[in-house]
């Protein structure tokens, strides 16, 4: 039996220990929010984070996360400390009517997510090297504007505007 | 009677009927049929695409698909601002695909458009090769740019305007007032002399009762309350936390999942496949199912599915073509273009004259590779066969086409299938029913099952069972007069695809002689993002550079003084022109390139400013586009179609090809059919500028053509070399040959 622990619940799967955590999450926990786009880890719309950091599930191994804790898009916002339904990047992504298809936001939010965590003013190579994520609806101007609204909001209150993912 | 109706959830937004208001407004009997087949209890359709219920609540029905271009908020938003409803009580469904939804206007509007022609990229689904005009208005299409501009402008501001006089008209009646004395105002009709007012839903059961004009009066720009505003769109909040639902995320209750994988060589046929018994026995794994040139396995878990499948070996055909690479179907162009028979596209003046007589002539050749689409969501196909009938679950330009075409191939009564809409994860012209093969593979594989097969593409098959955009040659000549001045334009091409313009010149040049010859190869190819004028604008925009920098004159200024008579042309290129500064010096080590299209009838010109890595290597660092696109109903997803455009074609232009080598594509994922990322994003800067008379253009895909010839006329400005062929990646550049560089 494999254990995963995701959005904060553990669950026992009969699964193969080398079955990627994608279609774990994909076919046996009907958590479809973390999308597949490649298979072989270049296109970041599979990304979720362990343990804070992201990490694209469509190579990694179920075995490989049995003792991390899993968060995908589902639950992001429950994940993040005294926010109520998103956090402080999904609101960005509606404020700045980032999404076009939308296929890759999950990934994408997951990226930025991740990485604002970690370095909560980062700069723009820093930004780019670590939102490696496609978009073919070429959103990336308004994820730029997005990312750099959040990190403005962050400077300005950064007690109370974010505190957010993992 | 409630046959066929089916609910589906976009997030918060319930998906159900509704029909389309040009019939509506002719034949009051499709309004009959609306309410008896799609309208529950105290539900009235007005007009066949807004429904109202008793608590007020207006319901618009949108024809098409949402693929990000916002079509499930633009085209509610003309409805509603005709109608004068109030925007907080206006819900948004998809229609489901049966016939009263059928899409009828945008087909009226291309064939007005086109001449009475019907595009290319319809004509070869199921239903329209073998049917007549009246089975081409069943179709539900999304593509060419066209939601807004025909079922927007035809369709949902005619049924707003007719809604609002129908319920006016009821008012009016149950007041014993005149109708002209009534207004509408935020879904309430008042009658301000008595002080009367009522809500739309208390008037919707007495207007419906009314015959619908079949004129209503639209409202004049200055009177809109909704048209022109940046109303945000209503399917974002569900992007951003997963719970929006594609074709993929289907879960039919007792799903199964297939992963296929296709003849490599197109043509080719499945002969027999080899240890099946070895596949068989592994976890989960319910049947190997061989299709014509196909092979699929079925499994209770996808990821089994397709590691099973690499463990198969099937065998397939040779085919003619299994020794054909790129550079021999590029060199069948070539032998084309000097001598197969000429087929006329424009001809004008006496061109062989003037070659003729002509002081200089100037000629080059140009070439573009396939391109694969790439949309993010990987094809997939979910059919479940039960009880004589059978449920399709798939996000589709198209819904009706996928029905027909299931139909088809599973030997169906239309009736009989059901198509659940889901968002789509990037359409380009790849989800049109005509575009890939997933829907006939997921239909077979799913009539040896009772219960759902969810078919699901690998990225590698996505990529290399595409329908392309095709590869092109296209040679050019001008000829030039003793004083410079050009006197005649020679272009001919291979293959004519739609839009049938796209080769045609904007500039006034009197002798033109413009053909395209014939040259099939075994590649297949579809609708990609602008389709034809991906290529041409690139041909004829880097060409005309190639002219102005001959006659050694600005850019900019050539272009404009072909265009006497043509203000929206000049004013697009002298708006993108002044915003990014072409008059003054670019940064050290930038120069700057311009491009001008006209297509799906919005004028566009793009100025890219560009410069070098320390590798040789391209970096567009910013892109300045204006856009004349008559009128905008959204102007924040205007902006954002007008960015997504340019970025799909600046990736085009820096990585795009599919090669052919022995037959097959070469390229398979994004670590080989490379994607522009945000570190390669340009800043972008969109100026959306409107012109009074002009009917509304199209915004999906207009931005797209120009950015290659802006790119690589830039490229030129920099380096002095000139791009001819496509992609930039195959290119090592020089850097600037002086300290100084400009764009002039």
């Amino acid at each position: 039996m494999i254990e995963l622990t995701i959005n904060g619940n553990t669950r026992q799967l009969d699964i193969e220990p080398e079955m990627p955590l994608l279609w774990a999450l994909r076919n046996e926990l009907g958590l479809t929010g973390t999308k597949f786009g490649c298979g072989i880890a270049a296109c970041g719309a599979c990304t979720v984070h362990v343990d804070g950091q992201p990490v694209r599930s469509c190579v990694t191994p179920v075995s490989a996360v049995q003792n991390g804790q899993i968060t995908t898009i589902e639950g992001l916002a429950q994940n993040a400390a005294g926010s109520a339904a998103r956090t402080a990047v999904q609101q960005a992504w509606i404020e700045h009517q980032v999404p076009q298809c939308g296929y890759c936001q999950s990934g994408m939010i997951m990226a930025v997510s991740a990485l604002l965590a970690a370095n909560p003013n980062p700069d723009d190579a820093t930004i780019e090297r670590s939102v490696s994520n496609v978009c073919r609806c070429g959103t990336y101007p308004r994820i730029s504007k997005a990312i750099r609204g959040v990190i403005a909001d962050h400077a300005a209150q950064p007690d109370t505007t974010r505190g957010d993912t993992v | 009677m409630k046959m066929n109706r089916r609910r589906f959830l976009l997030g918060t937004t319930v998906i159900g009927g509704g029909l389309l208001l040009g019939y509506a407004v002719t034949r009051p009997t499709r309004q009959t049929l609306a309410n008896r087949d799609h309208a529950e209890a105290g539900q009235t359709f007005l007009t066949t695409w807004l429904r109202i219920d008793p608590d007020n609540q207006v319901t618009v029905v949108v024809p098409h698909s949402e693929m990000g271009q916002g079509v499930l908020t633009s085209l509610p938003m003309m409805a509603a601002d005709e109608m004068d409803a109030d925007w907080n009580q206006v819900r948004v469904e998809q229609a489901p695909a049966t016939d009263l939804f059928a899409n009828g206007v945008l087909i009226k509007g291309f064939a007005m458009s086109m001449g009475l022609t019907v595009p290319a990229f319809l004509d070869r689904t199921v239903d329209f090769a073998t049917l007549k005009a009246a089975e081409i208005m069943n179709m539900q299409i999304t593509g060419g740019s066209s939601s807004v501009r025909f079922t927007g402008e035809m369709g949902m501001r005619a049924a707003g305007a007719a809604a609002r006089e129908m319920l006016i008209d009821a008012a009016a009646a149950q007041w014993q007032v005149a109708a002209s004395e009534c207004d509408a105002r935020n879904s309430f009709v008042h009658h301000d002399a008595s002080g009367r007012s009522a809500s739309f839903g208390e008037l919707a059961s007495a207007a419906a009762a009314l015959e619908p004009p079949r004129n209503p009066t639209l409202k004049t720009p200055d009177r809109f309350t909704l048209m022109g505003t940046p109303v945000p769109r209503i399917d974002i909040p569900a992007k951003v936390d997963g719970s929006a639902m594609f074709g993929i995320d289907a879960r039919p209750e007792g799903m199964l999942y297939a992963a296929v994988t296709t003849a490599p060589v197109f043509g080719g046929r499945l002969v027999r496949v080899d240890n099946t018994d070895a596949v068989m026995q592994r976890r989960g794994i319910q049947r190997v199912i061989e299709l014509e040139d196909a092979v699929a396995v079925v499994a209770d878990n996808y990821w089994r599915a397709a590691e099973a499948l690499k463990q198969l070996q099937p065998v397939f055909t040779g085919t003619e073509f299994d020794d054909s690479n790129s550079s021999d179907i590029f060199a069948q162009f070539d032998a084309a273009l000097d001598n197969a028979e000429r087929h006329e596209d424009v001809h004008a003046g006496d061109a062989e004259e003037a070659f003729g007589n002509a002081a200089e002539i100037i000629d080059a050749r140009y070439r573009v590779p396939y391109l694969a689409h790439a949309a993010m969501e990987p094809m997939n196909c979910t059919v479940h066969f039960h009880d004589g009938r059978c449920d399709v679950w798939t996000g589709t330009q198209d819904n009706l086409g996928i029905r027909g075409r299931v139909a088809s191939v599973a030997d169906l009564d239309e009736n009989s299938v059901t198509v659940h809409p889901f968002y789509l994860g990037g359409g380009f012209g790849r989800r049109l029913p005509q575009s890939t093969n997933t829907i006939d593979q997921a239909t077979r594989i799913a009539s040896h099952f009772d219960v759902p097969v969810q078919t699901l593409w690998s990225r590698e098959e996505d990529t290399r069972q595409d329908y392309y955009r095709p590869a092109v040659s296209s040679r050019f000549r001008a000829a030039l007069d003793s004083d410079g001045q050009l006197v005649a334009w020679e272009n001919v091409y291979v293959g004519k695809n739609e839009p049938v313009e796209a080769a045609h010149l904007a500039y006034q040049v009197v002798n033109q002689r413009i053909d395209y010859v014939e040259s099939p190869t075994h590649v297949p190819f579809g609708a990609w993002r602008s389709v034809a004028h991906s290529q041409h604008s690139f041909f004829l925009e880097s060409f005309t550079d190639e002219l102005a920098w001959h006659a050694n004159q600005d850019p900019l200024q050539y272009r404009l003084s072909l265009l006497a008579g043509k203000p929206r042309h000049q004013r697009v290129l002298q708006e993108a022109a002044a915003r990014a500064g072409w008059t003054t010096p670019p940064p050290q080590g930038r120069a700057r390139g311009i491009a001008l299209q006209e297509s799906f009838g919005s004028i566009v010109a793009e100025v890219a400013e560009v410069s070098l890595t320390e590798e040789g290597e391209v970096r567009v660092n910013k892109v300045v586009c204006a856009i004349d696109c008559g009128r905008v109903v959204n102007p924040d997803t205007a902006a954002s179609q007008v960015e997504s455009g340019i970025i799909y074609g600046l990736t085009a232009a820096m990585y795009g090809q599919i090669s052919i080598e022995n037959g097959r594509v070469k390229e398979s994922n994004f670590h080989d059919y490379e994607m522009l990322r945000m570190a390669q994003s340009p800043e972008i800067e969109v100026i959306l500028l409107e012109s009074d008379d002009a009917p509304v253009g199209g915004l999906g895909e207009p931005a797209t053509p120009p950015i290659s010839a802006a790119v690589t006329n830039a490229l030129y400005a920099l380096t002095g070399q000139r791009v001819r062929e496509l992609p930039l990646k195959n290119y090592r550049f020089l850097p600037p040959p002086t300290e100084s560089s400009g764009n002039v």
